[in-house]
């Protein structure tokens, strides 16, 4: 499953523009066949991306998660067995073995980057 | 066979039944060296005798059953139903049935009750005239009262006021006849008997004291004339005894068992008869020259036995005869000594003419200890008083100011604290305050989880309150710090957010984390706070405000299934459907390739959508005329229906036109967790209704409404919450209920489990519902009547907007479809591809 693996020479590529996030909720773009969750946390306004696959239920769906927090971690919850993964490092909560891939975001002239 | 003990049971009535499931349930292991045969004579098994009035009041047979299905095949008891014990020969250890069976015994059990006693009076064998004891009697009794208009109940005690309530219900005009001066006797004083019967005439029940019948005859208006020794006469259709009990010992006396001088089969400190391989329990025995008429020293007997059998100490010491009962809706309690007969006694009485309250207390010469108390039209320090009596607990120094009406915030009742570890808390149960304590410390924090661990509070239900405060108390002395929190965002629990809600208006999930929150909010305070936000205001749930909060199923409007996709469900009100609807379905899922299954609220689930697919599958369903089904909400599903009195030859009345009304008037109702509803025409409820969060039954006279079932991981029968409602009563209680139910309930709270925590239970629901105790009634109807009028179809809503729809894309920059959906078939049909399923060349080529 080599597009589960990172970019050896990654860089900032544009994935849409600003308007088409949702805010407090998920989006999913597809990167060289690579499905990515990007959330618009509107609160504190910042933008997170990271895998869209659920390791647990196996099924591309966490761009569809809760977003928030825990004591201040910014998570999604799986919609399907609701386990959470920091949205910063991809790190899941309840299982330390189990970390999914996050991504840098920025904005660049109204278009979302991502550093992949 | 081999060499397990023989034991037969004589009667299956409530303590003869009691013993079975205690044998069952020992755990010595008892059950497994034993083989039990139990005569029934009557035709059907063990049922609860105590409520049988309720039988009047639109319970069934079925309600009152007291065996679980399939207990005694499970337990490989032999169930003689039908068949009688006739004789006992002692020396061959065998009993003789009515069928001419022999069944022999090592250990016989006699639980043969008692039988109503009719007094001799000329005419008492009329066919009008009938004793109150088995569903066989009401059989009877509803049967003549539906031909007549008077009914006489001769017997004013306790089980003659119950029969009097059942005339009632039957819809007589209904007349008292008690020989002694007072009702009653036996449990209340003058005073006390004098309140009761002011109570009871104003419920247009006729009482009529110190009345000695001298002849039953026929009459001139009626169908019967009582004629009195003081020379009146009363006219009447129908007679029915209730003078008292007799134990059955007729067999126990032919075999030669000894016998009391007036009736009762003898029994010592182990429940044996005279024969130390027979026992007696229940009605039927007489220990030390009492004979006692109540369930509870009855289930003690029964527990003396099991523990006896299996070799363990164990003795019966008498019972505490105090009672604590509702009669008419009218409370009434007697407790210990009533009648001040200790030498010495104290007495201190409380009378309220205005309110119809009088209670009495009866205490020690020193005034230290409480004897009795008799207490009527209040019995709210019931629980209190008897804790008082029973466990010897010194009194206050002024003993009034426990009956003493309490005016100002100091609580006078007795603190759980103050109760020794041995103190009984349930009755019913045997369960004391150490057996309740012990479940706290193992983990049982809430009071739903107590009650199905001790039992406690699952009989009667009269110690429910004291239990809650066992507990609370409990919890608080072992510094367990019940966080009732819903999570670290909020320090409320999703009641006290819901008040919020309400009292500051609050319209979204920003404003309510900015003024009572704190950092980002998750995935248990957002749904539930939306939630709250809909049951109150009933926006659109996915405007932008909202969106972010929806639970995973919620936000598309659908059900995610395990591999991404979704389940479509379109509303069928009542599961009525027309076949040019039912091909609409048809080709919508032909045309998207779905799955499509029959669910069991009686509608169609289409299965294996992509998120993509979802908003062009349901522009399709609506202009068909189709609306959403709210299938993935917290919300109303379903009111399942049986055909009903339109085709249905049993029908009673029109379950699938109610059932539709009720679909669309509640459908989109959000509320803690998910509502399901059904109404069956007639009372074989062919629609389950009573496992619904809200049934309904169709009887000749209206609907029955039962409340707070449930199917599912722990079934919950549902409560009969009020009979033969007519339908504009009927949406009002269900209206009331269901937005009283999103007003109280925690966070994912079914109403079973909301039932079963909630302080006061079926009584408190009922007296908040149908008398309006908390003043609330209209309020609760306006908030229904608020969201009735804002429904809308959330899908038409979504559709209509072209810029919501963009949410629904796979990928926000590119057309391509998730790669990682793979279905293959199976009986016809698709379904999600299993690892090991061989996949197609597509997928392989990833």
């Amino acid at each position: 499953m080599s597009s589960a693996m990172k970019n050896e020479s990654p860089q900032w590529v544009d994935v849409c523009s600003f308007k088409d996030l949702q805010p407090n909720s998920g989006v999913c773009a597809l990167i060289d066949g690579r499905q990515i969750a990007i959330f618009l946390m509107s609160k504190n306004e910042k933008i997170y991306a990271i895998d869209n696959f659920d390791p647990f239920g196996e099924a591309n769906v966490l761009s569809r998660g809760l977003i928030g927090d825990l004591k201040g971690e910014p998570v999604v919850a799986s919609p399907l067995y609701k386990q959470h993964f920091n949205l910063e490092t991809g790190q899941c909560l309840e299982d330390e073995a189990v970390k999914i891939e996050a991504y840098a975001t920025r904005i660049e002239s109204q278009k979302v980057q991502l550093f992949i | 066979m081999g060499n397990k003990t023989r034991i037969v049971v004589i009667g299956n009535g409530m303590v003869g039944h009691n013993f079975l499931m205690g044998v069952v349930e020992a755990e010595n292991g008892l059950s497994d060296n034993v083989e039990i045969t139990t005569f029934c004579e009557e035709s059907r098994p063990a049922y609860d005798r105590v409520q049988l009035s309720s039988y009047f009041s639109g319970k069934t047979a079925d309600d009152l059953s007291m065996v679980t299905p399939g207990f005694f095949e499970e337990n490989g008891i032999n169930l003689r139903l039908n068949d009688k014990a006739v004789s006992v020969d002692r020396k061959r250890k065998v009993v003789i049935s009515q069928k001419g069976d022999e069944i022999p015994y090592d250990k016989l059990v006699m639980a043969t009750g008692s039988y109503p006693f009719v007094p001799p009076v000329p005419g008492h064998d009329n066919d009008a005239c009938f004793v109150y004891r088995t569903i066989d009697d009401l059989e009877k009794i509803t049967a003549a009262g539906k031909k007549g208009k008077v009914g006489v109940v001769v017997g004013g005690g306790l089980l003659g006021l119950e029969a009097a309530k059942a005339l009632r219900d039957l819809g007589l005009e209904t007349n008292v006849v008690e020989f002694a001066p007072r009702l009653m006797a036996v449990q209340v004083d003058d005073g006390g008997g004098a309140m009761l019967r002011q109570k009871i005439e104003e419920l247009g029940v006729n009482v009529h004291l110190g009345k000695n019948t001298t002849n039953i005859g026929p009459g001139d208006q009626h169908q019967l004339k009582m004629s009195f020794a003081d020379g009146e006469e009363l006219e009447t259709d129908l007679i029915v005894f209730s003078a008292g009990i007799r134990p059955q010992d007729a067999i126990a006396a032919e075999c030669g068992l000894e016998i009391g001088q007036r009736g009762g089969i003898v029994i010592d400190n182990q429940c044996k008869t005279s024969d130390k391989d027979i026992y007696a329990i229940g009605e039927c025995a007489l220990w030390s020259g009492q004979i006692f008429g109540l369930v509870a020293p009855g289930y003690s007997m029964a527990r003396t036995v099991v523990s006896d059998l299996a070799g363990e100490d164990a003795t019966f010491t008498g019972a505490d005869m105090s009672t604590k009962l509702k009669l008419m809706g009218i409370d009434v309690a007697s407790i210990g000594d009533a009648h001040a007969r200790t030498p010495g006694a104290r007495i201190y009485t409380y009378q309220d003419g205005s309110d119809e309250i009088y209670k009495k207390i009866v205490v020690s010469e020193d005034k230290k200890l409480l004897l009795g108390a008799i207490l009527v039209g209040d019995a709210s320090g019931y629980g209190t008083l008897l804790q008082y009596c029973l466990n010897g607990i010194e009194l206050p120094e002024h003993p009034d100011s426990l009956i003493l009406p309490n005016r100002s915030d100091e609580s006078v009742g007795l603190g759980p604290d103050a109760l020794p570890e041995s103190a009984q808390i349930c009755s019913c149960h045997d369960v004391t305050k150490g057996d309740v304590c012990n479940a706290v410390e193992a983990g049982c924090t809430d009071l739903g989880s107590l009650k199905s661990e001790t039992k406690a509070a699952t009989g009667c239900g009269g110690c429910a309150a004291l239990l809650k405060s066992v507990l609370d108390c409990e919890l608080e002395k072992s510094g367990v710090e019940v966080n009732t929190d819903i999570c670290e965002h909020f320090p409320h629990t999703r009641q006290d957010l819901y008040n919020l809600v309400r009292v500051e208006e609050i319209k979204s999930f920003d404003e309510m984390l900015s003024k009572h929150g704190k950092g980002l909010g998750c995935e248990i305070c957002k749904p539930a706070i939306g939630s709250i936000l809909a049951t109150c205001w009933n926006d659109y749930v996915l405007k932008d405000e909202h969106l972010g909060l929806q639970d995973t199923n919620d936000t598309y409007l659908a059900n995610m299934q395990k591999n991404g996709t979704y389940s479509v469900v379109p509303r069928i009100t009542g599961g009525e459907i027309s076949p040019d609807m039912l091909i609409v379905l048809g080709k919508v899922a032909k045309k998207y390739d779905l799955y499509t299954k029959i669910t069991g609220g009686q509608r169609v689930d289409l299965f294996g959508a992509t998120v993509d697919q979802l908003p062009l599958i349901w522009q399709e369903l609506i202009d068909a005329g189709f609306e959403t089904g709210h299938a993935y909400g917290k919300s109303l599903r379903t009111v399942k229906s049986c055909v009903g009195s339109t085709w249905c030859r049993y029908g009673v009345d029109d379950s699938v036109g109610l059932a539709i009304e009720l679909e669309n008037r509640y459908k989109g109702l959000r509320s803690p967790h998910k509502i399901k509803f059904a109404v069956s025409g007639c009372t074989r409820e062919c629609a389950e209704a009573q496992s619904k969060d809200i049934g309904v039954i169709a009887t000749e006279k209206g609907w029955n409404l039962y409340v707070c079932g449930n199917g599912g991981m722990k079934p919950r029968h549902a409560d009969l919450f009020a009979t033969d409602l007519d339908k504009e009563t009927l949406i009002k209680y269900i209206d009331r209920v269901l937005t009283f139910y999103t007003r109280t309930a925690d966070r994912l709270q079914r109403t079973s489990v909301w039932m079963e925590n909630m302080e006061g239970g079926l009584d408190y629901l009922k007296s908040v519902i149908i008398d309006d105790k908390l003043g609330l009634s209209e309020e609760l109807e306006a908030q229904m009547q608020h969201v009735v009028d804002s429904y809308q179809c959330e899908w038409k809503t979504t559709l209509a907007d072209e810029s919501r729809l963009k949410r629904f894309n796979t990928f926000i920059n590119s057309d391509a479809t998730d790669e990682n959906i793979v279905f293959v078939k199976e009986r016809g049909q698709i379904r999600p591809a299993l690892k090991n399923d061989p996949r197609s060349e597509t997928a392989l080529a990833e």
